[in-house]
């Protein structure tokens, strides 16, 4: 091969770019995150009526948007009741909706958000009482 | 070939991979296929074939020196030089590779022929340059954007990237700008083909179907995170393992995920054995990779073997009687 230095060490810059992630996760076991569910006032409901506004795998795939669509209806057209597709109503607020519940926003949303690298900015206007220092 | 048949080849082929990983992914049982080997079979062959192709380049004699000369050559001394564009040294080569790989600059250079009043005349047209340079950079800002679900934890810089990409705060998950770029850049390289005459005429399948698939690609992701949303935990879960060597199979990953995951794995099989070589090609191009010292040093085509020379003096004294018998004048009697 000619210029064999220089290609040999082209093609070994190439392949270590490529294959970064495998070097930094070499040998890594990383179990999936498990948002936990047991806050106090999740506990204290009897079994059957811990369930969330919409079915699990509707929020695990679509709280994003909803949150976007309840803050969009309650701020900008003042519609503070939300459906769900059971029939059953709920009132629009993170704050006193869902986080009555996920109170533990330590355990519950970071943990999938740091997971996938995502950083909501829900936190910007909303907070977990106690919890106003270190944010974000 | 006509433009029909270009199309239908490329639009055909990248329509079955989509179709194989639609129907596929829903088989049960074989989700690990496509989102455990297959991935894995053509990073193998991405890499290995990467690697063969430009050993083979790298194993070809350039015979002559071949440096393309777009400036003056370093000449008298009072004769200014053009470093860059016909560069004398290593530093002179490196600065015209660098501006070529990280900047497109021969394409920056592109100029358009129009027939005017009965001349020819050349205009210069940026569009390609500018085309070329935010497809890549969209496409190197995306990828790069992608170890977020490769990597635990996830590495400043690509948050930052992250951050960067997504700082127009459009809905929620927020909108990537690269994602936007990389489709309009696609589009315009796309209808380019087609709607110049001369484009249209010298375009095979293997010029429509990179950017078809890479299209598909793009669509399919931009799908997945806006429109059909797939568990990003469960595929962050699948990803990870890819990269630890762990792979794992989580349940319940939309069919649009493996849609994706095929195109961008035909992609990777592709890449090495066609046109998209460019990508290592630049680097070995002789026009380009050569200082012009075509006249200052001697240069000896590499594949020149010792020749037996014959001399004249050798060929008198074999054939000297013959030559004199038939009358021929020789030097040496």
């Amino acid at each position: 091969m000619y210029d064999a230095g220089k290609i040999i060490i082209g093609l070994v810059i190439f392949v270590v770019f490529l294959t970064f992630a495998f070097w930094m996760d070499a040998g890594k076991a990383v179990p999936p995150p498990k948002p936990k569910l047991n806050t106090p006032v999740i506990m204290k409901m009897p079994k059957a009526e811990r369930k969330c506004v919409e079915s699990k795998e509707f929020m695990r795939t679509e709280h994003m948007q909803l949150l976007d669509t309840w803050r969009n209806e309650a701020l900008r057209e003042g519609n503070t009741e939300y459906i769900n597709t059971n029939g059953k109503m709920y009132i629009v607020s993170l704050q006193n909706t869902c986080m009555k519940c996920h109170s533990n926003k330590k355990d519950f949303c970071d943990k999938c958000h740091d997971y996938a690298g995502v950083k909501p900015y829900c936190w910007r206007c909303h907070f977990v009482k106690g919890q106003m220092k270190n944010w974000e | 070939m006509d433009v029909k048949v270009s199309l239908g080849i490329a639009l055909g082929a990248v329509l079955a991979i989509i179709l194989i990983a639609f129907f596929g992914a829903q088989v049960p049982g074989l989700q690990p296929i496509f989102g455990i080997f297959l991935p894995y079979a053509a990073f193998v062959i991405f890499i290995g074939g990467f690697i063969y192709r430009v050993v083979q380049w790298g194993r070809s004699p350039v015979p002559f020196r071949i440096p393309t000369t777009c400036g003056q050559q370093k000449t008298l001394p009072w004769i200014k030089q053009n470093k860059l564009e016909c560069p004398s040294s290593t530093l002179g080569v490196i600065g015209r590779m660098f501006f070529e790989v990280f900047f497109f600059r021969s394409l920056f250079k592109h100029t358009k022929a129009e027939m005017a009043d009965g001349n020819i005349i050349y205009s210069p047209s940026k569009w390609i340059w500018a085309g070329a340079l935010l497809f890549h950079y969209s496409f190197l800002i995306i990828v790069i954007r992608h170890l977020r679900l490769f990597m635990v934890p996830i590495p400043g810089f690509v948050k930052g990237l992250d951050t960067l990409d997504g700082i127009l705060q459009v809905g929620v998950p927020g909108l990537y700008l690269t994602d936007v770029l990389l489709l309009v850049a696609l589009a315009y390289l796309f209808i380019r083909r087609l709607a110049v005459p001369k484009m249209r005429y010298i375009s095979l399948p293997a010029d429509y179907f990179p950017l078809v698939l890479i299209f598909c690609i793009g669509a399919t992701g931009i799908l997945m995170r806006y429109f059909i949303r797939v568990d990003i935990v469960s595929v962050k879960q699948l990803t990870v393992g890819l990269a630890s060597l762990h792979p794992v199979m989580p349940k319940g990953i939309g069919v649009i995920f493996f849609i994706h995951v095929a195109l961008v794995s035909s992609l990777f099989i592709y890449f090495p054995f066609s046109k998209l070589m460019h990508a290592g090609g630049v680097f070995l191009s002789p026009g380009r990779n050569l200082a012009n010292t075509n006249r200052e040093k001697m240069h000896v085509n590499p594949w020149n073997y010792p020749v037996d020379i014959h001399s004249y003096e050798d060929y008198e004294n074999d054939f000297r009687e013959k030559m004199k018998a038939a009358g021929i004048p020789v030097e040496r009697e």
